[in-house]
């Protein structure tokens, strides 16, 4: 049962991809939107796309059959569910209105989710007893779908951005929507770093002192540039770190941030260099067929069907569980703060939209950025600013 | 008109007003909030029977008319240890006055407590309160705190940390019974 | 300061942009525009109109949504900076001294800083709870400014809107067309079978659909303002209790501030996953992590003293239910909950030694100590004997040859004894402490060598009364009514009017999703004959058709 699971997700993984370029077809085939080469390419993107789903739920059935649990429990898990939601909510979104566009773009973006999340353990772990209940279900699942929907949106934005913003000009809009582009060439460095470490199979051990004064061990899976406090190589022949951190920061994570940003810096350069334009150029003919309108409003209804399932599920159904579980349904801690900023975030996109009338552009950014906000919960808080609640 | 402006005037003012005095008040109780603020001087001192290391049984009601000079203490925090001995010669002072002594150990055993009124030699009662429950109603949090009773059983005053036996002097001389 | 009178006859409070009843544009600036803004139907938010008195003014302040927008920004980002350090909350430490101590030791000068500057108790502080209780004052504000007009416009509308409104629509088509009669009469069967709700005027219809979720918003406001009121209430005496004990196994403790409840705890439980259970599915993760906690749970009984009971005494406890606490399974009882918080496995319980002859290690007794309890003397075999002198819970060390102990829990039990034996009848002195034996008046023939110790496990557990749940809940409740209220439905207007003129005029309008209401139109148009109407709003479909694609 669990290596079946591991295999539907493989097969919806590559289905996903399959799906962008033909999606990818879709978008080029023709620029009206009645022609037949166009209607066969869009027929068969969807179809391979509903395919990856299927076999995604799949993924999702049978681990959670296999372990017994929702499988939403540990970093893994979550962030590949997150991307399986990405791509329900996209084929929901493109039954309402039809656009190859945004399949052309919340494909890969799923597809990058999943490789992300590939990244971290991926054994199934028991349950510990504070996620013992069924609000783990609920709450985790609802919140998922709510973040999925919302990132429509922002994939939406980008999309409008990409189409709209004069390339040739030197502009901040130009620049910002280049930066997020070489962030996005930065999850590939991670997971590029990562699996490349990993077929190599690198090891290496060391022993350091911790902040409370006691010695322990740790494993690297990359080359040691920074090294923790005190740290003496245990393993023969490991890399000698080049710089020595103090014990509050975590060498390891700095030193495979460090490998990710400059996999991915290389990635960005050797792009820029093969194809003598800025990324989001490279990528604005595919946005140019999109209709601005219609892309303005899928970003805003997707975060009005969104936001009320957000609500629901990161902070109604968390703090019911935390309550339950904690006895506080509210703790400030950093994971909850920041659902509470992505909260908040996303009422301002609705106030902004409805009052000062922030349509198009300003709405796009808004979009774009509130994403940000959902990633630096799920990525740094999980992993940086760790808590009560931090996944990994 | 003027009516209507008038209407909307104290409307306004009065819907102003209820918000800001509710929202001021919300955040001065938060911030003067004390975990130990749930009994104040002025307020009734909770009732309790404990039965000291003579095996005398005290009730705090039976004292009333007198003034209590109520301690509470652990062997092993320091302060206490040091005012003890102090406590104990006011003790003397006073107990012919109208003001009684009676010193509660937080929950430690009898050997332990023993031996120390017996270093010190201590002659005031001393109770254990085993299962916390009058720590409980007292919010005892840090050790010592001393509760001045007076005579028609209200909280005077309420002392944390250590005393001098000044300091203790004129806490008795304060509740004793006029 | 005026009404104004439109020219169809009807009076408008001050400040309208829009008749309340015909639709025409009230002043140039409206004449002006293209499209017009319809999101408060054009009607006067009133706050917007007075603004004479400092009462007026500090209204119109938190009346404003761009200020609203303001304190939710300022919000945000305090909130944000609250997690760059830990919170006192999350720190071990227990008073002021050990948590600046803390803040400097682990984050250096940064450290330091945000702990002077109160950063790191962000939440509670006054300027915090603050904004947010500003955040509530504009959420009354300004929904009450704008709910109230809103309500009256779209009671009073008309059906029979003037040609100037109609122009100004988003979505607007006029034109000819072959027996406009009876095409606005099938266009009204139509749209009724659609569920839209259509008056007839003369030969004007309006055709609405779904108001009630332009309520929508006011509706979840009312919702948060009522979160807001919940918290507040907290801040009264006995809505809120928060307490923490901890309570080893076989105690009875008293339960803070629960007015005589006392709670005994009978077992503490601790299991961790085997991979025997599961090496399938959970062999690699606790191969890679070791031991992972499977359950914990405290098995308590809960009694409550009698209804008189007074402090001190547990006499006549009346037994009330056994349960097993475990995380997410408090015990509740009255309004109280207890939960399974935290736990310390294996603290001592008691010691068990024997009296020995130093060289023979001849044994003449063996004797247990309880060590929350240790008796004064231990009788053992004829003529033997061992005294308690004194006991040092948590030995720390000695001071000017004083034994010191730095608290009342048994991490470092310590004893000052003697040992009476026969040959020894006045006692030999010895001062025992784990694996090490001082002999501080000279050397002695015997000792007390340990044997065994036994531990007991105990509980963490925190109190919680909560009486303002209840309404947190139903604030919650309000605001998701009201978001889902005005989050999944729109309202929509199509208004078909056949002019003087001969021209058929079709306009309509949506707070939200025009796709929709255009696919509406569009369903009309099969069966009823209208002018083909344009999206005068959507640029790029506009410069397609220009450009003759």
């Amino acid at each position: 049962m669990v290596s079946l699971s591991s295999n539907l997700l493989f097969i919806a993984f590559v289905a996903y991809l399959i799906g962008t370029f033909l999606f990818g077809g879709a978008v080029r085939s023709s620029s009206s939107e009645s022609t037949k080469s166009y209607a066969r390419w869009g027929k068969m993107a969807i179809i391979v796309t509903i395919i990856g789903f299927v076999s995604n739920l799949g993924y999702f059935i049978t681990r959670w059959i296999a372990a017994g649990h929702a499988p939403v429990s540990n970093l893994f898990e979550f962030t590949t569910a997150f991307g399986m939601m990405v791509v329900g909510a996209f084929i929901l979104i493109y039954f309402i209105y039809k656009t190859p566009a945004l399949g052309l773009f919340a494909l890969p973006i799923a597809v990058l989710i999943i490789a992300y999340a590939s990244m971290f353990p991926k054994e199934i772990t028991p349950l510990i007893p504070a996620l013992k209940s069924y609000w783990l279900t609920i709450h985790v699942i609802t919140a998922a779908l709510g973040e999925s929907i919302l990132a429509i949106s922002a994939v939406a934005g980008f999309i409008w951005l990409l189409k709209n913003i004069d390339m040739t000009k030197k502009s901040k809009q130009r620049f910002w929507i280049e930066a997020v582009m070489y962030l996005l060439i930065l999850v590939v460095g991670f997971v590029v770093a990562q699996t490349s470490f990993a077929i190599a199979d690198y090891k290496a051990e060391y022993s350091y002192v911790s902040k409370d004064e006691t010695e322990h061990t740790i494993e690297y899976n990359m080359p040691a540039l920074f090294g923790m406090n005190q740290s003496v190589a245990l393993t023969e022949n490991a890399f000698e770190p080049l710089a020595e951190m103090p014990p509050l920061v975590n060498a390891k994570k700095l030193t495979t941030v460090t490998w990710a940003i400059l996999f991915g810096t290389v990635i960005y350069l050797l792009l820029r260099l093969i194809l003598r334009k800025r990324l989001a150029a490279v990528l604005q003919p595919l946005a140019k067929k999109a209709n601005s309108q219609l892309m303005d409003e899928i970003g805003y209804r997707a975060v009005l069907i969104g936001f009320p399932v957000f609500t629901l599920g990161a902070l109604i159904f968390a703090m019911i569980w935390a309550h339950e579980a904690w006895s506080r349904f509210w703790g400030w801690d950093p994971k909850e703060v920041w659902a509470l900023i992505t909260w908040l975030f996303y009422a301002l996109f609705l106030h902004l939209r409805l009052s000062k009338g922030w349509q198009g552009e300003k709405s796009a950014w808004i979009a774009l950025i509130g994403f940000i906000i959902i990633m630096f919960n799920l990525i740094a808080v999980n992993l940086i600013i760790a808590g009560l609640h931090s996944y990994a | 008109m003027a009516q209507s402006k008038k209407q909307r005037f104290y409307i306004r003012t009065f819907i102003l007003v209820v918000l800001t005095i509710a929202i001021v008040f919300t955040v001065y109780s938060n911030l003067t909030k004390d975990k130990n603020a749930v009994l104040q001087v002025g307020d009734k001192a909770p009732d309790f029977v404990l039965v000291d290391m003579e095996g005398n049984e005290h009730k705090l009601s039976d004292y009333k008319g007198q003034g209590v000079f109520l301690n509470f203490w652990g062997t092993w925090c320091k302060p206490c240890a040091k005012e003890m001995p102090a406590m104990d010669n006011q003790f003397n002072v006073y107990k012919d006055q109208g003001v009684q002594t009676f010193a509660i150990n937080i929950g430690e055993s009898d050997l332990k407590v023993n031996s120390f009124a017996n270093r010190y030699k201590l002659s005031f009662p001393i109770a254990i309160d085993r299962n916390k429950s009058v720590m409980e109603s007292y919010n005892i949090d840090p050790l010592p705190t001393t509760f001045l009773i007076n005579p028609e059983g209200k909280i005077e005053k309420i002392i944390k940390g250590e005393m001098t036996e000044q300091d203790i002097a004129n806490f008795m001389e304060q509740i004793k019974p006029s | 300061m005026d009404k104004i009178v439109c020219t169809c006859g009807h009076v408008n409070p001050v400040g309208t942009e829009l008749c309340e009843s015909c639709g025409r544009p009230l002043n140039q600036e409206t004449k002006d525009k293209k499209l017009v803004d319809m999101r408060y139907e054009g009607s006067a938010r009133r706050s917007q109109t007075y603004n004479k008195t400092i009462i007026d003014k500090i209204w119109n302040f938190f009346s404003s949504v761009k200020v609203g927008m303001w304190i939710i920004v300022a919000i945000l980002i305090a909130a944000a900076i609250g997690t760059i350090l830990p919170q006192v909350f999350y720190v071990p430490a227990v008073n002021e001294e050990e948590i600046a101590a803390y803040y400097e030791r682990i984050y250096g000068t940064f450290g330091t800083i945000y702990y002077e500057l109160g950063l790191s108790d962000l939440y509670s502080s006054w300027w915090f709870q603050g904004l947010v209780g500003m955040l509530g004052i504009s959420l009354v504000i300004a929904s009450l400014d704008r709910v109230i007009p809103l309500y009256k416009s779209l009671k009073k509308q008309k059906t029979k809107r003037h040609i100037s409104f109609l122009t100004r629509q988003r979505v607007y088509g006029t034109g000819e067309v072959d027996s406009p009669i009876k095409s606005i009469e099938q266009a009204e069967e139509k749209l009724k079978k659609m569920r839209y709700k259509v008056k007839r005027d003369g030969n004007a219809i309006l055709a609405e659909k779904g108001r009630f979720s332009r309520w929508g918003p006011y509706v979840n406001h009312l919702g948060l303002i009522l979160f807001l009121f919940g918290v507040m209430l907290r801040a009264l005496p006995g809505f809120y209790v928060d307490e923490t004990m901890w309570l080893r196994e076989g105690e009875t403790l008293y339960i803070p501030k629960t007015d005589g409840y006392f709670l005994e705890s009978k077992e503490f439980i601790y299991e961790t996953y085997t991979k025997e259970e599961s090496e399938e599915v959970y062999g690699a993760a606790l191969d890679r992590v070791g031991s992972i906690a499977k359950n914990y749970q405290s098995d308590v009984a809960l009694y409550k003293g009698p209804e008189d009971a007074v402090a001190g005494q547990p006499e006549d406890l009346a037994f009330v239910k056994e349960e097993s606490i475990q995380v997410n399974k408090p015990l509740k009882f009255d309004h109280f909950s207890v939960f399974q918080m935290d736990f310390r496995l294996d603290e001592l319980k008691s010691m068990t030694f024997q009296l020995q002859d130093k060289e023979t290690a001849n044994s003449f007794g063996e004797f247990t100590i309880d060590l929350a309890n240790p008796q004064t003397e231990y009788k053992l075999q004829n003529g033997y004997k061992v005294e308690i002198l004194d006991y040092y819970a948590d030995f720390t060390g000695f001071e000017e040859g004083v034994p010191q102990s730095k608290s009342p829990i048994p991490n470092n039990p310590a004893f000052l004894v003697k040992m009476y034996s026969p040959e020894y009848p006045k006692g030999e002195t010895s001062f025992v402490m784990i694996k090490e034996t001082l002999e501080p008046l000279g050397e002695n023939k015997h000792k007390i060598a340990f044997q065994s110790v036994e531990t007991r496990d105990v509980s963490g557990l925190t109190i919680r009364k909560d009486l303002t749940l209840p309404i947190l809940a139903l604030g919650g409740l309000i605001f998701m009514i009201g978001v889902a209220q005005g989050s999944y439905w729109n309202h929509r207007r199509i208004w078909i009017q056949l002019l003087e003129n001969g021209q058929v005029v079709v306009a309509a309008h949506t707070n939200k999703n025009w796709l929709s209401v255009k696919k509406d139109l569009d369903e009309v148009s099969k069966v009823s004959n209208l002018p083909q109407y344009e999206d005068q709003q959507d640029i790029d479909s506009q410069e397609e058709k220009e450009e003759g694609v």
